[in-house]
């Protein structure tokens, strides 16, 4: 065999391991997945007493989080919300934050600690299966204006993929 | 036609040392040793064998009550004080080289807060038998997803 062959052998071989990290590193990454799906209305009790309603806020554009307090990607997210919502909240937009804590104490902690400017409840089992499960977090849910899923990011996710999705939807009319 | 041969040879096993090195990958200064860990596919067939061992979920609730692994018991917790004290509680009366079995799964492995606390209380406490499932994203993703068996509720 020649040294050209085994040149060119050597390449293939380095090739297809590294096609096979690639596709391992985009399998861990964050999925995002367009559904359309309507989304189910639920009525929580936020973590100062109030009721929400998700169909009160149709016609918004509405980042609902699932995150929970001990659950670090879901705490580097929070500051970006708050500021989306402070931008883009006179524009029709609205983060709804629904926290996997087993229970409040920890969330109104931290509620006041981050100065979240956003409605925040503490969800169950119940609430997450209408959406199909929270088994990890963070799982985050864009939705139009219409009250339908737009984009599911679920997993740690670049800030900027979420705020450019946004930004899209809201100049949509 | 053996230097080609041998080189397909050292393909495959670079291929398959790259994958076993992406599999279980841990920091260096994880401080849970990896001869401990076991994937959730080792501990899926467990559940057909008749030497199950003891499962404890040291998980947030609100997963558990949606799926976990059948047969697995919940404990709270695993960063939690009451979920420490349920812990110490339940292995108590067994015996220092009991079987034991960690997971949780709220998220992903470098970021999960309660399996590192969980393995230390049980280091702690002497117990030589402790596997810790190595769930690299949620146990949506490496469970659930995979097809294994779930069960729901309490």
């Amino acid at each position: 065999m020649s040294s050209k062959r085994i040149l060119i052998y050597g390449i293939v071989a380095l090739c297809l391991i590294g096609l096979y990290i690639a596709s391992r590193r985009k399998a861990q990454a964050p999925t995002a997945t367009a559904s359309g799906n309507s989304v189910p209305d639920f009525t929580v009790t936020t973590i100062d007493g109030k009721k929400l309603s998700f169909s009160e806020y149709k016609g918004k554009v509405v980042l609902l989080d699932f995150w929970a307090t001990w659950c670090t990607p879901c705490r580097e997210e929070i500051p970006h919300f708050v500021e989306m919502q402070n931008q883009y909240g006179p524009q029709g937009f609205q983060v709804i934050g629904i926290s996997m804590d087993d229970d409040d104490g920890p969330v109104k902690k931290f509620y006041e600690e981050f100065k979240m400017n956003y409605p925040v409840a503490v969800g169950d089992d119940k609430l997450a299966e209408k959406f199909g499960g929270v088994l990890g977090l963070p799982v985050n849910f864009l939705i139009d204006r219409e009250g339908r899923i737009h984009a599911k990011y679920l997993g740690a996710t670049d800030y900027n993929t979420i705020d450019k999705a946004t930004v899209e939807l809201l100049s949509q009319p | 036609m053996n230097i080609k041969r041998s080189l397909l040879c050292f393909s495959a096993g670079l291929a398959i040392a790259t994958a076993s090195y992406a599999q279980w990958a841990l920091p260096s200064n994880d401080p849970i040793p990896q001869s401990t860990l076991i994937t959730p596919e080792q501990v899926n067939q467990m559940l057909t064998s008749s030497h199950k061992p003891l499962i404890l979920n040291i998980g947030p609730r609100s997963m558990y009550m949606q799926a976990h692994i059948p047969g697995s018991e919940y404990m709270g917790a695993g960063s939690s004080d009451a979920g420490q004290q349920k812990l110490r509680e339940r292995v108590k009366p067994l015996p220092k080289n009991a079987g034991i079995v960690l997971y949780c799964g709220c998220c992903p492995w470098s970021h999960c807060p309660n399996v590192h606390p969980a393995y230390q209380l049980l280091h702690s406490m002497g117990y030589t038998n402790v596997r810790v499932v190595y769930i690299a994203n949620d146990f949506g993703t490496d469970w659930v997803n995979k097809g294994y068996a779930v069960a729901r509720g309490d």
